[in-house]
């Protein structure tokens, strides 16, 4: 028979409804989904077999959405409504992106986040995430057989908190319930912990599509510390296509190209790049819009002196990290190697040579935090009591609140673990000051206006007093998803306000519901497809169920009873050829009517056999 | 009659509970389940409910509803390990017919 779990009080599964989790790697080139499955932690392939889902998602003027390798092929012909790339934009406005102009897009700026004019109407980074996770969603639905309960998403450890918040919206319009947002690299951390299980700091070389992560952690006794993170959320293997793409420009003297050759010579950069992987060198062919031929030869050295600033770039934060954590080279036990750019050679030998020491990439570099993810899932989701483990993680940037001259105080230093809580006490600026305003900040310079708003509340009804006689405890909790509530109090009078940041890009409620809204027709058709399933799924275990029955305890009926049941039950198998499930269902309620009595009867039948041989007297005992 | 654990049940039980970081005991019991199937419940439990029955086992607390204890009435828990997959398993002595894989029954 089955092995059960324990439940938490009220919550055990039905028979056959367990609990599925999956872990996410929502990346900036590749998406991946994980599952526990019979203890080990797999990768969901898609039914073609592949396990990478292209994080590109296109708009047609039709209203379809494509998503992966249907959407990237279309890249460089219909550039502006296929969006790769998009987590480069979660949380962040026009500003924070830099080299907007070399992008095919129609940007619109809007408050805290930019947004994108497609031809179906104009798409925030939070919606295109979200198709890119409704693929993964249906796709694990499908492998598992179920409705899942919930995921873990990874996202980069250097993500403030808005762009961890678009992440958290993104999966809620997908229809995905996050049990936690894991930091990449820790992810990677529990994948290979969990193989390896060998104590000691290790750092964790986290090169994709799009960012740089690294990370100090101390594995001992089984509990991951993050000692520091560091990385640039704008570096990553996109930029050594990018260098390549800048070098074809220059080989061939060219310059402003439209959007449509932008994103095919980008094409024909990431695939010289892979080429470069196990090749010396690598040939690129291309003929653009204006017919004119690309045909140029790239080599190992020429691409190595072409994109060692951008490695030196990782190097340095390396260095940075190093003296976050207090450590120098020759602590570092191991190194591993995560995402798709490190399989690039001179990534490889040049983190190795930083380290004296050959980095680790004995898993696929490509799945390790997805990997991650997913144990940490199967863990939060309760299919797994006992040897847990404790995540201590760092917030990446300092917060702070503003305080007067736009300065910068803060309260929160970075590198502190969390879950954590700080306070620090403020007072009154002027005689008879009533309210204070709370302006929350992240970042580590001084200034305010050199840092990123994350939220600002007021505290009011403070009592009138002299200034600096008013004491104001300003309360940080951070979460373990590193989400951020500040509570301000007047400790002389009690008043209190707080806010849980919601990051001053501000996807507001009633914006999420209208996302929400707007899909709801596909939503609607899921709905459907799987009320049909669930009525087929019940129609069949009942029917079953029913025969069962009358194969066994036939004898208490008689025969117009029985052939009433047998009836209903001829009517029930006929609906199950048809897609209409309200059929299948009154079909479904006319049996269940129609054997009430003799489940009664089995019942009574039962209980007698299981009384049978004993007096009353024990039962009271008993009870 | 009563609810008996497996030495070996009691322990990760035990091991549990003292994680989980509080809980009276184990709840054990059968809730109905389409037309003449049951299912078995096993939830942490965290106060002890009017009409519930205990019984004790290897110093862990069993508490059952008294309509469950009918079609469970002598029913041993042990904790096994399958492959890579481990849990509880019920050797339930009422249990006539089951499903393929054991979730639900009959008596």
């Amino acid at each position: 028979m089955a092995l059960l779990q324990i439940s938490e009080p009220g919550l055990s599964t039905l028979p056959h409804q367990h609990r599925l989790a999956v872990g996410i790697d929502l990346g900036t080139t590749n998406s991946l989904v994980a599952t526990v499955r019979n203890g080990i932690s797999v990768v969901l392939n898609d039914e073609n077999g592949r396990a990478m889902l292209p994080s590109v998602v296109r708009y047609l003027a039709d209203g379809k959405v494509a998503v992966g390798e249907a959407a990237q092929a279309m890249q460089s012909e219909d550039a502006a409504n296929t969006i790769v790339s998009v987590k480069r934009f979660m949380g962040r406005s026009l500003k924070d992106v830099g080299e907007i102009s070399r992008l095919p897009y129609r940007f619109v700026d809007a408050a805290g986040m930019l947004q994108l004019r497609t031809v179906t109407g104009v798409k925030s980074p939070v919606e295109v995430s979200a198709e890119i996770l409704k693929v993964l969603r249906s796709r694990a639905e499908a492998a598992l057989g179920g409705e899942l309960v919930g995921a873990v998403i990874t996202v980069p450890a250097y993500f403030d908190d808005a762009q961890r918040q678009a992440t958290k919206d993104a999966a809620r319009l997908a229809g995905l319930n996050v049990l936690r947002l894991l930091n990449e690299p820790t992810a990677a951390a529990i994948a290979y912990g969990l193989d390896n299980a060998a104590e000691g700091v290790y750092a964790v070389y986290d090169l994709g599509g799009g960012t740089f992560d690294i990370s100090i952690l101390r594995l001992s006794r089984g509990v991951f510390e993050v000692l520091a993170a560091n990385g640039d959320s704008a570096l990553g293997g996109d930029d050594f296509d990018q260098r390549i793409h800048c070098w074809l420009l220059e080989k061939n003297h060219l310059s402003a190209l439209s959007p449509q050759d932008t994103r095919l010579l980008l094409t024909h950069a990431r695939a010289a790049k892979e080429q470069l992987t196990d090749h010396a060198e690598t040939r690129i062919t291309a003929v653009l819009s204006t017919g004119e031929l690309i045909d140029n030869v790239l080599t190992q050295p020429e691409f190595q002196e072409l994109s060692q600033n951008l490695i030196q770039r990782t190097l340095q934060l390396l260095r940075r990290a190093l003296r976050d954590a207090k450590l120098n080279v020759a602590d570092i036990k191991g190194v591993v190697m995560v995402g798709g750019a490190t399989r690039m050679p001179q990534v490889q030998h040049a983190v190795g040579e930083f380290f004296g020491q050959t980095p680790l990439t004995n898993l696929d570099p490509d799945k390790v935090v997805a990997l991650g993810a997913a144990t940490q899932a199967n863990l939060l989701a309760g299919n797994r009591s006992g040897d847990e483990w404790l995540l201590l993680d760092v917030i990446p940037l300092s917060l702070g609140i503003e305080t007067m001259g736009g300065l910068a105080e803060k309260i929160v230093p970075r590198n502190s673990t969390i879950p954590t809580a700080r306070a620090q006490e403020f007072t009154t600026f002027k005689d008879g000051q009533t309210a204070m305003s709370i302006h929350v900040v992240q970042g580590e310079r001084e200034l305010v206006s050199d840092c990123r708003s994350l939220a600002k509340f007021e505290l009011r009804g403070i009592p009138s007093m002299v200034a600096g006689a008013a004491r104001i405890r300003v309360t940080f909790q951070i979460d373990a998803d590193g989400l951020l509530n500040v509570s301000a109090r007047e400790m002389g009078s009690g008043i209190e306000a707080a806010i849980t940041v919601k990051p001053s890009y501000g996807l507001s409620d009633a914006e999420i519901t209208r996302m929400l809204h707007d899909s709801t027709q596909h939503a609607q058709d899921d709905m459907l497809a799987r009320a049909l399933r669930e009525q087929q799924t019940e129609a069949e275990q009942l029917l079953e169920a029913v025969q069962h029955a009358l194969e066994q305890d036939g004898d208490l009926l008689d025969q117009s009873v029985r052939s009433q049941i047998e009836t209903k039950m001829n009517a029930l198998r006929n609906t199950l050829q048809l897609t209409d499930h309200p059929a299948i269902k009154r079909a479904i309620t006319a049996l269940n009517d129609a054997t009430v009595g003799f489940a009664q009867a089995r019942m009574d039948k039962s209980v007698a056999r299981a009384l049978a041989g004993r007096n009353i007297s024990d039962l009271e005992v008993e009870s | 009659m009563a609810i008996t654990l497996t030495e070996n049940a009691a322990k990760h039980v035990q091991n549990f509970i003292t994680k989980r970081g509080k809980g009276v005991g184990l709840r054990i019991g059968v809730r109905t389940s389409g037309c003449s199937g049951m299912a078995y419940k096993l939830e942490f439990a965290d106060e002890v409910v009017g009409d519930d029955i205990q019984f004790s086992s290897h110093g862990v607390t069993l508490l059952v509803d008294p309509k469950s204890l009918t079609y469970i009435d002598g029913m041993e828990l042990d904790y096994t390990r399958e492959g890579l997959n481990e849990g509880f398993k019920f050797n339930n002595p009422n249990v006539k017919n089951q499903c393929g894989c054991g979730e639900s029954f009959g008596v």
